[in-house]
């Protein structure tokens, strides 16, 4: 139905399906595909369930997080940074401390990388094909019978990711801050360089690469404005981050690897069980 | 050289089934050659929709091997040697015949993107900056093949979402005029409410299928997606807009076509 006003017309966007009628072509199966399309979902499912299954150990064990003054290091876990609670080892808080949190400190601040991660739109595609299936692979049907995608509860709430993306910034900062502290030597004298330094560094770097790949990021840089021409700052900052969000897939793995190996490599040294190997 | 042996779908509205043709191969030859000369040896009825052979005019969609694909741009060679070629029509709309689909929902949805909607006429006439003509020229690469339409789960799978979802290819029409600087509607709520944004779950399989390499998803739906986040979901978007008395346009303010 089109009505007229005011020398323009309306578009006719009422819900009312569109009826084609018709059978559909091809045969009734799942897949018609022959090639090895879950080999996919399977790896996804096989590291983000090894992720969450390591991640929630270390959050709960509460221990061995911090390598201080007694191994001569400064090296503190990104899953505890910034350690915040009463409860804290000496020398890994430089925060007022919460005494009312009882449990492990990992678990006040986990929710916001956790927030990240879950909301990004990588890890969206990654879930949403390999634990939801919806769908486990292009033209492989997918596993529900009715879908409503994002526009409903809960889903909707992946709208969210932009605020975690500025908690993940805050982050990034901490994060670094502790890699700049990796330097330092405590016992030892000055400045060195260790495995230990160089790992958290990585994990720094990597984490920086991530946040700055993001589809909210870039966003906000610059993809938001009409008109490049109008705003040729954020133009710039939007080409500089463009060439970053196509690698998005790659930092979101690598980074997820890397957080996971510093508080594995961290978790060792403080424990005893290596010895963080000077380099310089 | 060996022979190819080529499923084929032959059937209508009231059923089919897979035809099995077995051809000499050829060498240098794409899906749509062999079935061309399946149509000009074995059977001259096949119905197989074609114009340019050059993966320029987005007719000949189809799936092979179960994969949406342009027939003319999918070499033989490419295909696993030695193995049966499965060719079906497009799954997600109606068949006409053997592999022609019904691809008229992906008009009725066209219809319903409201047009570019410029300002009036300044005297010395419109002008645009070169990068913001580039910005908008990957996607009017698109050829209207609606192989990202077939793909895309949310009606490939769920009929009933047709009428309440564009879709990705229409997705990208609105992304080019949302993010046109002559252009001066607000389609952010018309397209999260009447086009179904939110049910794009950012799969990919669109940007997996397009012969013409646009990033669907990561340039049109999802700059899209952020675009509704700050009109709905952003509560410093919702601040400034009051402070600077911006108004958002309802989805039956944006529906305004020119005429």
């Amino acid at each position: 139905m089109t009505t007229v006003e005011n020398s323009a017309t309306r578009v006719d966007n009422s819900e009312t399906p569109v009826v084609l009628g018709g059978t559909r072509g091809g045969p009734d199966v799942s897949t018609v595909r022959k090639d090895r399309w879950w080999i996919s979902p399977v790896i996804t499912v096989s590291i983000l369930t090894s992720f969450v299954v390591y991640a929630t150990w270390a959050a709960f064990v509460g221990k061995n997080y911090y390598a201080g003054s007694s191994l001569h290091r400064d090296l503190i876990s990104p899953f505890y940074s910034p350690c915040l609670t009463a409860s804290c080892v000496p020398g890994s808080t430089h925060s007022p401390t919460i005494s009312w949190w009882t449990i492990s400190p990992a678990l006040l601040i986990l929710i916001f990388p956790l927030g990240f991660r879950l909301t990004c739109y990588y890890y969206r595609r990654a879930y949403y094909r390999s634990f939801w299936w919806a769908p486990p692979a292009c033209s492989v049907v997918d596993s529900h019978k009715s879908y409503s995608g994002e526009s409903r509860f809960p889903l909707i709430f992946q709208n969210v990711h932009r605020y975690f993306f500025y908690f993940g910034l805050i982050f990034n900062v901490i994060l670094t801050y502790d890699a700049i502290l990796a330097f330092s030597m405590p016992g030892e004298g000055g400045i060195g360089v260790s495995i230990g330094t160089l790992i958290l560094c990585s994990n720094a770097v990597l984490l920086w690469l991530y946040s700055l790949s993001c589809h909210s990021c870039r966003h906000l840089c610059g993809g938001q404005v009409r008109s490049f021409a109008k705003h040729p700052w954020r133009h710039k900052f939007w080409k500089f981050v463009t060439p970053l969000n196509a690698k998005h897939m790659q930092f979101a793995w690598i980074s997820l690897f890397v957080v996971a190996l510093s508080d594995a490599y961290i978790r060792l040294v403080a424990s005893g069980t290596i010895t963080d190997f000077k380099i310089f | 050289m060996s022979d190819v042996v080529m499923h084929v779908w032959r059937g209508d509205s009231n059923g089919g089934d897979f035809e099995e043709y077995t051809l000499p191969a050829q060498e240098g030859e794409v899906v749509l050659d062999v079935i061309h000369r399946i149509q000009a040896t074995e059977a001259p009825d096949l119905a197989c929709r074609w114009n340019c052979k050059a993966g320029k005019c987005g007719s000949c969609s189809a799936e092979i091997n179960g994969k949406p694909r342009l027939l003319c741009m999918t070499r033989m060679d490419q295909l696993p040697e030695g193995e049966p070629v499965t060719v079906t029509p497009m799954r997600a709309f109606p068949i006409i015949r053997d592999l022609v689909s019904d691809v008229s929902y992906n008009y009725e949805m066209a219809r319903k993107v409201p047009a570019f909607l410029p300002p009036p006429r300044p005297e010395d006439g419109y002008r645009m900056s070169q990068i913001d003509v580039e910005r908008g020229q990957e996607f009017r690469k698109c050829i209207e093949c609606f192989m990202c339409q077939n793909v895309c789960h949310v009606i490939r799978d769920h009929e009933e979402n047709k009428g309440k979802f564009a879709g990705p290819r229409l997705f990208i029409r609105y992304a080019e005029l949302e993010m046109h600087p002559l252009d001066t509607n607000d389609r952010r709520d018309l397209v999260r409410d009447k086009a179904g944004l939110g049910m794009c779950n950012i799969t990919k399989c669109c940007t997996e299928v397009c012969p013409e390499h646009i990033k669907i998803t990561d340039n049109a739906i999802i700059p899209l997606k952020e675009r509704v986040v700050d009109a709905d979901f952003d509560p410093v978007a919702w601040l400034g807009r009051k402070i600077l008395r911006r108004t958002k346009r309802t989805p039956q303010e944006a529906s305004v076509q020119p005429e």
